[in-house]
């Protein structure tokens, strides 16, 4: 089983499916002479040619259309937004375009293709440039989202992502690229939808998906040493929602944490709360809390930019106010 | 043409030229000490295209940017310890450590800021341009873009009504040659960046940026353009960046030489040239200048480093406008 960083697993994905699949291509800025603005397509355009690692010019939303359009005509566009900032501009396309042409063609037309780049804060860029975006994405039927910074995952969701006939929007982590995980070496797909328990535990389930797992598996490793037993549940998948793995988990440690990076509201994690307790009111025994961050823009001061983002030390208090200890 | 600078304003744009280039040289070094974080776009090279549209332009104009600001806000007469003071957090900065390097305004200098999403500002100064238009004063509006956001369709909007509107609005692109690692003629068909202007009917030229005398020049006769009620203009200045996109940008996408033929027009050495040849100004006299800009950015920098941190009780202030101005 190979150590891979994040992006040696994320490319590891594409470069398969594009050796699978003539109809792969990876269109995005930066992505093929300068080898990625975060080095995720290294190489690729050695490999493939300049017919299938793209650069564009700054122009989302033009050529998310055209990926789009390419998808339809039977392709299959993987489009690289460096950061999910920037596919703001290119929202209209996603949205009124994408996620809704199955619905407006009655089936008749299929927009296949993966829209990927990374999401949430990194370290000082300011308000513009550290948005954890998932809740916007996740709010139309029609896109599939998947957020997940853990390289074993990443690999066998991006495989499935680029195979899926739905367009999936694939959310990745700046500060995790170059974090190591096993990737094991033969070929595996890890189905969309479906959420994976990183730690086992008893007292306290908190529910995270992307680098804020790592901030969990913390604070996990924390609270044991307390004595309480917390497990973690890493969703993956933010939609379809993996429900029956948190009612599974509610049924078992009767009380959760969900810690979301991104705005408290109308977020990921108010999602997950509310179809917890519809479902599973009478397996709580605390109310449901959500680590976010703080209901502000991101500053750029260092102390200022820690304070509004979840932390560990965030995560322990609420595990204990669910715990009652 | 050099009729139209004296010799005093000649002084004043080599002083400022000298002071951006030391504050940038500053910000580079601090930035490896990890007293700066996040993204940090230096705008070495490009200091002739600043000052001389700064000294352009009345006070009262506004002036929007991008992210390569530093040297922008400095022209515009911001004293460099702000500038300091934002790009190490304090909140002493001209953001009060909130915005950082890409996020630096001044109200008082009609500077409208630091921008982070490419060619999402350019709107902004034909918003203020209309204001003024509204309003019957005399104010202009200068918004700075480069070659790369010259792509994104929010540019193209922006100028159609500018032009419909007849909006007294100055589009100074600056052209440096490179969009992050693409080449221009990699992202754009059209390599005169000021013919974009052509499908929307705008007037229209290109300059050389590298002599600040030949950008005061000719911002001049974009904003006499402009105040006289002729509606916008499209102007782009040659120029070209010595450092990489950003910090963490090697650049090594240039070509063999290419930087080192570009230097032989270094904005600050035609400055020193005009001087000596065409006013008498003595080595001496230059070399004082130089030394004084030394110790005025060091003692900036050194003031800006000794100041409070950006202020936690303020971490909520910033959210809603409170008291209507
Ligand atoms: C909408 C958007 N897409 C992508 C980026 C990433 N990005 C930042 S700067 C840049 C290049 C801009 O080049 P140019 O406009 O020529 O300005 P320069 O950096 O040369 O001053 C890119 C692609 C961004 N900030 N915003
Ligand atoms: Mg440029």
């Amino acid at each position: 089983m190979a150590q891979l960083q994040l992006r040696e697993a994320l490319r590891r994905a594409m470069q398969e499916e594009m050796r699978r699949d003539e109809r792969v291509f990876l269109m995005g800025e930066e992505v093929a002479y300068y080898d990625g603005a975060y080095k995720v397509s290294q190489g690729m355009l050695a490999e493939f040619g300049e017919k299938r690692i793209i650069d564009t010019p700054i122009a989302e939303n033009g050529f998310t259309g055209i990926a789009i359009g390419a998808a339809m005509a039977g392709l299959r566009p993987i489009v690289e937004v460096m950061t999910w900032n920037f596919a703001l501009v290119a929202y209209d396309q996603i949205i009124n375009s994408a996620a809704k042409i199955v619905q407006m063609t009655a089936g008749q037309y299929q927009v296949p293709m993966v829209i990927r780049g990374a999401n949430g804060a990194a370290e000082g860029l300011g308000s513009q440039h550290s948005q954890a975006l998932e809740s916007i994405f996740a709010h139309f039927p029609g896109l599939k989202v998947i957020s997940t910074a853990t390289p074993k995952d990443a690999y066998g969701l991006l495989k499935s992502a680029i195979r899926d006939p739905s367009p999936v929007i694939f959310m990745e982590s700046e500060l995790a690229y170059g974090t190591k995980g096993e990737v094991p070496d033969e070929e595996y797909l890890i189905p969309i939808g479906k959420a994976d328990l990183k730690r086992d535990g008893t007292d306290v389930t908190l529910v995270s998906w992307n680098k804020q797992v790592y901030n969990c598996l913390s604070a996990a490793d924390q609270l044991a040493k307390e004595g309480i037993s917390a497990q973690v549940l890493d969703l993956r998948t933010i939609r379809p929602l993996d429900e029956q793995a948190l009612f599974d988990c509610i049924n078992k440690t009767h009380r959760m944490v969900v810690v979301q990076e991104g705005f408290p509201f109308a977020g990921v994690a108010s999602e997950v709360v509310s179809r917890v307790q519809e479902a599973c009111f009478d397996a709580l025994d605390a109310p449901i809390l959500r680590i976010t961050n703080r209901d502000l823009n991101q500053p750029y001061a260092p102390e200022l930019e820690k304070m509004v983002l979840p932390s560990i030390d965030r995560i322990v208090a609420a595990a204990h106010t669910v715990c009652g200890r | 043409m050099a009729e139209s600078v004296t010799k005093e304003q000649l002084l004043e744009m080599y002083r400022m030229m000298c002071l951006i280039r030391r504050v940038e040289e500053l910000a580079a070094k601090a930035y490896t000490q990890r007293k700066i974080i996040g993204f940090c776009h230096l705008y070495i090279g490009m200091e002739a295209v600043a000052v001389g549209t700064s000294s352009a332009l009345r006070p009262e104009d506004v002036v929007v940017a991008a992210y390569r600001e530093h040297g922008q806000i400095l022209a515009r007469g911001v004293d460099p310890e702000l500038v300091f003071g934002e790009l190490f957090g304090k909140r002493t900065g001209t953001t009060q450590g909130v915005g950082g390097s890409m996020h630096m305004a001044s109200r008082e200098h009609n500077f409208w800021g630091g921008y982070g999403i490419v060619g999402g500002h350019i709107p902004l100064a034909a918003g203020a341009a209309f204001a003024a238009k509204y309003k019957g004063d005399d104010s202009i509006a200068l918004v700075y873009f480069g070659d790369g956001a010259a792509q994104q369709g929010v540019f193209y909007e922006a100028l159609e009504m500018a032009q419909l509107w007849k909006l007294p609005c100055i589009f100074l692109c600056e052209n440096n040659f490179y969009a992050m690692g693409t080449s221009l003629e990699r992202q754009s068909y059209l390599t005169d960046m000021s013919r974009r202007g052509d499908g929307v009917g705008m007037t229209r030229w290109q300059f050389e940026g590298f002599d600040a005398v030949e950008v005061h020049n000719n911002i001049a006769k974009a904003a006499e353009h402009c105040r006289s009620g002729k509606g916008p203009v499209i102007v782009e200045a040659v120029t070209y960046r010595y450092r990489g996109h950003s910090m963490s940008d090697p650049a090594k996408y240039r070509k063999d030489g290419e930087l080192e033929e570009k230097k032989k027009r270094d904005g600050i050495d035609l400055a020193i040239d005009r001087l000596k040849s065409e006013h008498g100004v003595s080595d001496a006299e230059l070399e004082a200048i130089k030394a004084d800009v030394d110790v005025q950015a060091q003692a900036a920098y050194d003031a800006a480093l000794a100041a409070p941190d950006a202020d936690p009780s303020k971490l909520y202030d910033f959210t809603y406008a409170t008291e209507a101005q």
